[in-house]
């Protein structure tokens, strides 16, 4: 088949065959240039993090020799460990709370009919506009009052009232599911809770893993809510916190063991990000095109 | 009419209609109940964490309030002083309006143009967006101590220029260079943004560049005429994001102040990081001024808003929505 169709294709004239060559060579070496230039930043963080105490201060851009022990004396300036425990807690009780309490909302929102239902979506796409800093200054102190802070609490009891862009996400995909089958289900004697749990969330399952990846990336790179509410507590320190107080906790602290703690609270994300680029790269779009 | 209620099969036929219309409003106030349960976490977490501290700050905003001792009613001094003596409240807004100014537009230009590049290449698609979407998935802190090594006096970058025989700026120890600094870093971090110009691109009709090509448009007008139109709706959600992000832009400046010495202040060097969150942060967090920052959250609220508004508004005139619905 293939071979007929080349066949019977016409001759491509060697003037614009040579065109066509010379603007796929030019393309390709933009492309490449601009990948040299997203690339070279991280070449320079993994040389630097490889480096010698005293290669640090000379001009040279490569280690010799390597000194992959940074990454093991870096345990023993910092309780990576427990830091690292912070933000998996963080992380993972925060998207258990968002993926369960998002679900139903989602549901309500893109396959019942009831009074109020525009108006809640608007309200809820209005809050996805508000930056975290709008509300603080009164949350904190209700924080303050609760005694919550120095505690991971204030950063993961919210995400348990729903998180406005996870039920977007969720009630944009659950709202391409066909109506029949609900309805299929409906007749079968089904209420909506047995709809939800036993037609829609299995349906649903590749949109609820990439809500829950976004929502454990989101709070795995956490900055501003873990430095308000465990600021001064240094057990309650997520990495990204105490990588930024590397600084803080031992004076001087060299950029070599910076870069290798930054490399190993980077890399998790990269793992994930090479197991699921596709969900990534479709979720975004689905957010971007259709917000 | 009076014969109808004396006609003996009328009656219960009417007693079943009414009974069929309260069966049928009772399931519908059941099914709002239903769907009130459900909605019921979201309910919960609006009022609890949106309408409640909005309104509270709204309070706030017209109080003296350290968190230790009773709020104390003061008018609108907090406002009075913001805008007439606060000078570092203006040095936050007009960094705050650098962001947006600058940067958002140079990320969406860089955005475009990467993307545009990607639509061209045939074979290595694949890579090429891996690779330059590859950044945004690096966690901001680690990303900024990591710009704050490469752009650091002897650090890689002006080796690079040095070898180059180029000037080499002091970048965060620099106020005028601090900034563009952070502009690199966004520029790098342009990953997200790309990926939905590229879907918009990819997305413009063939035939709409044919036909262009047929009236005899140059790449130029091709572009105007027909790419800048078709994604337009894409530019106005990037922009109405882009300011939004403006005021939330905290993290970035915040570890390449501190990223030196944790104690110094906000917004080093001489305050050429100081951003709208960043003075927030900052009176509210470091100086416990309650008061103060919740009056400058709700201007924030109030410009978000407006802005947001404006930009809804303005977008008829410039935003092209295919199919021609909103």
């Amino acid at each position: 088949m293939s071979t007929a169709a080349v066949v019977t294709r016409r001759p491509v004239p060697p003037a614009i065959r040579r065109r066509r060559m010379l603007l796929a060579v030019a393309n390709h070496s933009v492309a490449i240039a601009l990948s040299i230039m997203f690339l070279l930043p991280f070449a320079f963080i993994v040389s630097t993090a490889l480096m010698t105490n005293q290669q640090m201060g000379s001009l040279s851009i490569w280690p010799s020799p390597f000194k992959w022990s940074n990454f093991t004396d870096l345990f023993e300036f910092f309780p990576f460990w427990r830091y690292a425990w912070n933000s998996l807690l963080y992380a993972g009780l925060g998207t258990v709370g968002v993926v369960v309490s998002g679900i139903p909302v989602a549901y309500a929102l893109s396959r019942m009919r009831w009074r109020g239902r525009q108006l809640s979506f608007v309200l809820l796409l209005s809050t996805l506009m508000l930056p975290v800093q709008i509300t603080i200054v009164p949350l904190y102190i209700v924080f303050v009052r609760l005694g919550w802070i120095g505690s991971l609490k204030p950063l993961i009891v919210p995400l348990f009232f729903g998180d406005a862009f996870t039920i977007f996400l969720l009630r944009q995909f659950f709202m391409t599911i066909p109506q029949e089958l609900s309805d299929a289900a409906r007749v079968d004697g089904a209420n909506d809770l047995q709809i939800l749990l036993r037609v829609i969330v299995p349906l649903a399952k590749p949109a609820i893993a990439a809500v829950a990846l976004f929502n454990f990336l989101y709070c795995w790179n956490d900055f501003f809510s873990p430095l308000l509410y465990a600021g001064n507590n240094p057990d309650t320190w997520t990495l990204a916190i105490s990588l930024q107080q590397l600084t803080q906790l031992s004076r001087g602290i060299l950029a070599n063991l910076q870069m290798a703690a930054s490399i190993l609270f980077t890399l998790p994300v990269i793992i994930i990000f090479f197991f699921a680029q596709k969900v990534f790269v479709e979720g975004v779009t689905l957010t971007g095109v259709k917000g | 009419m009076a014969t109808v209620t004396v006609r003996p099969p009328a009656a219960p036929e009417k007693a079943r209609a009414v009974e069929r219309r309260r069966r049928r409003r009772r399931s519908a106030w059941r099914r709002q109940l239903v769907a009130l349960a459900f909605m019921s976490p979201w309910i919960i977490g609006f009022c609890a964490f949106y309408v409640y501290p909005i309104l509270s700050s709204l309070y706030f905003s017209f109080t003296r309030y350290d968190i230790l001792t009773q709020p104390v009613w003061v008018g609108l001094d907090n406002y009075t002083f913001m805008f007439t003596s606060d000078g570092r409240f203006w040095t936050a807004v007009g960094n705050t309006a650098w962001v947006v100014a600058v940067i958002v537009p140079l990320q969406i230009a860089f955005a475009i143009g990467t993307a545009m590049v990607l639509t061209r290449v045939r074979r290595g698609l694949g890579f090429y967006r891996t690779v330059f979407f590859l950044p945004t998935m690096v966690p901001l802190v680690a990303a900024a101590l990591g710009f704050v090594y490469l752009l650091n006096p002897g650090g890689p970058v002006n080796a690079v220029l040095g070898f180059l025989h180029l000037p080499e700026p002091l970048w965060f120890r620099d106020p005028v260079w601090a900034k563009p600094g952070l502009a690199l870093l966004a520029t790098w971090m342009v990953g997200q943004t790309m990926i939905i110009f590229l879907a918009a691109l990819l997305d413009v009709p063939r035939q709409l560049y044919e036909a262009a090509d047929l009236e005899g448009a140059g790449p130029l007008q091709r572009f105007r005429h027909v790419t800048l139109p078709m994604i337009s709706p894409v530019i106005f959600f990037s922009v109405v994001i882009g300011v939004i992000n403006g005021f939330r832009y905290f993290t970035e400046a915040f570890v390449v102040s501190k990223a030196g010495d944790w104690d110094n202040p906000v917004g080093t060097p001489q305050d050429s990081l100081l951003f709208y969150s960043s003075h927030l942060y900052n009176q509210g967090f470091e100086g416990f001024h309650m008061g103060y920052a919740a009056a400058l959250s709700w201007v924030m609220f109030v410009v978000i808003m407006v802005c947001t508004l404006l930009l809804i508004r303005s977008s008829r005139r410039w935003v092209h929505y295919q199919g021609g619905f909103r």
